[in-house]
């Protein structure tokens, strides 16, 4: 057996094991961000590496211990995980390389050793829940990543960080609690945890009262964790005040991945086995995902502070994915899973310039970065093609998600048109926000100092993160022409989910 | 069956079940309402641990016993369901995982904020 | 339901109730220990004697020790506000009802057909003496046929200490060393109690050695590393109380904590790990050595080590972080 064949294990067990050695190196060496940075690296290599192979067999399966499935857990990626696979290990990485400095400024240099091993382990939580098959599995690796993630945005430079911490512990784990209440429901009438076990047995108890709330349970509590609308209020300011590193990474990934496992649990299980279920996903989804993502936009514009106005719209952004899903057709899941992966580079970019910003002013705040289109001009042209991939113009990667969103909305005839000039109107209210941004930055002269100071000097960002910043604009513009890779990948998942359960 | 007798054993079959109901109303009823952190964390606590009364619920068999061999196994011996009681061996430790890390969030918030009460917290933010 | 059960489960409610509406704080941490305790009772009565160990010990253990230090350092009182929110009770009664409602369709307690039952725990009771060997089926479970879950759960463990150093040890010492003094006082106060000295210090090497019993006996009776973790971290935060916590803090020191629970982490997944040397699968005990059987029970012995170092690791840092708190 080559080591080839353990790629599925290895891209959760390498981040999973280095994290504890990193966590008793000593912090101010330097050393720990070199050793999260290597571990991260390697972990991309294993998901390219679970990637190639998922798209020669279709699905990648992998037994645990060697016991067989159901009595044993079992990973079981397919094309949509290894997409996510490539998304959280990318951020991860991506993450890391953009924010050394970032970090030293926000959070210092003691603990690091602690606050990169959480990293890692975030990243291996994350991880764990795409590949696993195995519905308690997920719980477990969810808290995983969910402890972790509330240990990094506790480390944020202001008291506020603890008060929006305690918010997402709290919410998370009720989150997390109703998604283990519903497995609970659904074990206790199929007895079996194995997911693809379970979609089988189904069949059998189907429309009965547990298993329809179950499904509710399951949904809500995942919905909690993806910050969809109206159960998105501890989103914001745990972005705003998490160490903007930290805010990178988690928008980029982490709540798509409780929408992967919402998705998959739609299709695969709950989908197949009751009967008029898809009319009541729909129905009651999508309600949500238009508010989300009006409301989501609304609030955007009006927010002062850029962190957070980037996750308001990270709340419209969720809204469009899970709209996409919710519609349970092909075109409308291909453009979810589309939306999962562009948006994730979309904002990675957008928030990586925001935080060279972050860095040099030392403020959040949209008024202090007066005067940013002359002394940081790169990091602005940045966060300009990011903002226009954001709003989806042509040639840009936005500009594909929203293509292929809109389009699998006219196929629904009445509701469909109503939906795609909602969407419209979202589209221009980022172009509201994002130009309020490029207005302070170019066209507004940097505040003045008092009498007798010299004027601030702001110089351009580190190297290394502009250098990150710029490979992220040129992906959504690279993605924007040729969407091959995320598309390729979408069509496969498309054709085995909706092929499975027919 | 006489429909009473009916009722009072699908009552005490599913007694266990509505005491779970109840603490998970109880937990969650104080996590929304409740403005100390402190009372907060209880209030989680409580929900958690419903959530393991309806698990191990689900295990017992009538007449069986604890999974665990006396001696040689015996043909015929009742057992009661081993996998519930794996999955909430875990679930008890993440649940103090969590307590431990709200507990400490709840002392930082005290000596930066002076008061444990969202109430408090919440007015000093916004008058930051 | 014997009547043992009925009032067990009738105290848990009043216990829940009593710990959510009390005002004095320290009183509701007692009242939750208590409910724990019931809890602990109630699983022991549906068959269930490694969760209700792991829930006593750690549920009305070292939970209550957690927030009774918590509220040392924070406020011992809770301001109640008089407006009455209608959303939460509205929501509450809604998802109440819906869950009673449901309820009737479920299997009753302890019946024999329902569907749990049937299909993946008779292999499991039936294939475990032929596949692993030991007389307790949970462990057999918990430690090799979903030793992944466990892996995850050691790691969760892990996350949440250097988690409470993380926020704790992170910025300066507390503002107001009147109120970390006092916590001292208050700890080290115990020491002018002599009967509890005494009789607290014969308990100390019994927990440990029972903590000893329940980690390597844990194949064979209820018992294990989480619930051997706990009761091992219980006899030290017991010698803390008694003897006060700088003193246990100077024993069993914080790095070396956090050295100890990284190397219990990296044993368990180093098990794994050594399964792929030897041409089987992460977590594949029975290739460790030439005989299956053994391969599983030396797997099975050091993870539940592995576990059992870092629970206990773990929960005496946290510990020591809360309760030393002002001399951190």
């Amino acid at each position: 057996m080559t080591l080839s064949s353990h790629f599925a294990i290895l891209v959760v067990v390498v981040p999973l094991v280095m994290a504890p050695l990193v966590a008793v190196l000593p912090s101010r060496s330097g050393t720990p961000w070199l050793v999260a940075t290597l571990t991260a690296f390697v972990s991309f290599l294993l998901a390219i590496g679970v990637t190639q192979q998922v798209m020669a067999q279709g699905v990648l399966l992998y037994e645990l211990g060697n016991w067989p499935v159901p009595f044993g857990i079992g990973l079981v990626i397919g094309p949509f995980a290894a997409l996510l696979l490539l998304v959280i290990t990318g951020a991860s990485l991506g993450a890391l390389l953009w924010g050394r400095a970032s970090m030293n400024q926000e959070v210092g240099e003691e603990h690091q050793s602690l606050l990169y091993a959480c990293w890692l382990l975030a990243t291996a939580g994350l991880v764990g829940i795409t590949i696993t098959g195995d519905a308690f599995n997920v719980f477990v690796f969810m808290e995983i990543s969910a402890l972790a993630s509330y240990v990094l945005v506790s480390a944020g430079p202001s008291r506020q960080a603890l008060t929006a911490t305690f918010k997402y512990l709290v919410t998370g784990t009720i989150g997390a609690t109703f998604y283990l209440i519903g497995v609970g429901y659904l074990y206790m009438m199929t007895g079996t945890l194995n997911m693809a076990d379970m979609a089988d047995r189904l069949s059998q108890v189907s429309d009965t009262a547990p298993v329809l709330m179950a499904s509710g349970f399951i949904v809500l509590g995942l919905a909690l964790k993806a910050a969809l609308f109206p159960m998105h209020a501890w989103m914001p300011n745990a972005y705003r005040y998490a160490p903007t590193i930290v805010t990178v990474f988690l928008a980029a990934c982490s709540t798509k991945v409780a929408l992967f496992v919402l998705i998959r649990f739609d299709f695969l299980i709950l989908q197949p086995n009751l009967g008029d279920h898809a009319l009541l996903f729909t129905t009651i989804l999508m309600p949500l995902c238009i508010v989300a993502f009006l409301v989501g936009s609304t609030v955007a514009v009006f927010e002062r502070d850029l962190k957070r106005m980037l996750a308001y719209s990270s709340v419209a952004q969720i809204g469009y994915i899970l709209l996409g899903a919710s519609l349970v057709s092909s075109a409308g899941t291909t453009a979810a899973i589309l939306h999962m992966f562009n948006h994730a580079i979309i904002k990675a970019a957008l928030f990586m310039a925001v935080g060279a910003m972050v860095l040099r002013y030392g403020s959040s705040r949209i008024s202090d970065i007066a005067g940013a289109g002359k002394s940081m001009p790169w990091t602005m042209a940045a966060f300009c093609v990011a903002g226009l991939s954001l709003i989806g113009v042509p040639l840009t990667a936005g500009f594909m998600s929203k293509w292929f969103l809109i389009q699998a909305m006219l196929e629904i005839e009445g509701i469909g048109y109503l939906v795609v000039f909602l969407i419209l109107v979202s589209s221009l209210l980022a172009v509201v926000y994002i130009w309020k941004v490029i207005e302070v930055a170019y066209f507004q002269e940097p505040a003045s100092m008092p009498q007798g100071e010299p004027p601030r000097l702001i110089s351009e960002a580190p190297m290394p993160m502009l250098l990150m910043i710029w490979l992220l604009a040129i992906a959504n513009i690279w993605f924007g022409i040729d969407p091959s890779l995320p598309l390729g990948l979408a069509g496969m998942e498309v054709q085995q989910l909706l092929g499975a359960s027919r | 069956m006489t429909p009473t007798s009916n009722l009072v054993v699908t009552a005490l079959g599913l007694l266990n079940y509505w005491v779970y109901i109840f603490l998970l109303c109880v937990g969650l009823y104080a996590v929304l309402v409740k403005g100390n952190y402190v009372k907060r964390m209880i209030g989680l606590g409580i929900f958690q641990s419903a959530v393991f009364l309806l698990y191990i619920s689900m295990d017992k068999v009538d007449g069986g016993t604890g999974p665990i061999f006396q001696g040689e196994p015996v043909a015929g011996q009742i057992f009661s369901n081993p996998l519930p009681q794996v999955l909430i061996l875990t679930a008890i430790v993440v649940g103090i995982a969590v307590t431990a890390l709200g507990l400490a969030l709840a002392i930082r918030i005290k000596e930066e904020y002076g008061s444990i009460e969202e109430a408090d917290t919440q007015r000093m933010d916004r008058e930051a | 339901m014997t009547f043992l059960g009925f009032f067990t489960l009738a105290f848990v409610a009043i216990s829940a109730v009593l710990a959510v509406t009390s005002r004095n704080l320290f009183e509701s941490s007692v009242w939750l220990g208590i409910f724990s305790l019931m809890m602990a009772a109630n699983f022991f009565i549906l068959d269930a004697p490694d969760v209700a160990i792991t829930e006593a010990a750690v549920g009305a253990g070292v939970s209550t020790v957690l927030f009774l230090g918590a509220l040392a350092l924070t406020a011992e009182h809770e301001h109640v506000k008089e407006k009455f929110r209608w959303l939460p009770v509205v929501v509450m009664s809604v998802l109440g009802v819906v869950l009673l409602v449901v309820s009737f369709e479920q299997p009753l307690l302890g019946d024999y057909t329902a569907p749990v039952h049937q299909h993946v725990a008779p292999w499991y009771l039936s294939e475990t003496p032929r596949l692993i060997d030991i007389p307790n089926i949970v462990t057999a479970i918990l430690a090799s046929f979903r030793g992944y879950d466990t892996l995850g759960e050691v790691i969760v463990v892990f996350t949440a200490g250097i988690g409470v150093i993380s926020v704790l040890g992170f910025r300066p010492k507390s503002k107001s060393t009147l109120r970390g003094s006092s916590l001292a006082q208050r700890v080290r106060g115990v020491q002018h109690h002599a009967v509890l000295r005494v009789v607290g210090k014969l308990l100390i090497p019994v927990l440990m050695l029972f903590a000893l019993v329940v980690q390597f006996h844990g194949k064979y009776t209820p018992g294990g590393g989480f619930s051997a973790g706990a009761l091992f971290a219980a006899a030290v935060m017991l010698y803390g109380i008694l003897e006060g916590a700088d003193k246990s803090a100077k024993a069993l020191p914080q790095l070396v904590m956090l050295r100890l629970a990284a190397l219990g982490a990296t044993i368990y997944s180093g098990v794994g790990l050594v399964a792929f040397f030897k041409g089987g699968n992460f977590l594949n005990y029975s290739v460790l050595v030439t005989d299956p059987l053994a391969g599983q029970y030396l797997g099975i012995l050091l993870i539940e080590f592995g576990v059992g170092l870092t629970v206990t690791a773990v929960l005496i840092m946290i510990f020591n972080a809360i309760a030393n708190r002002d001399s951190y």
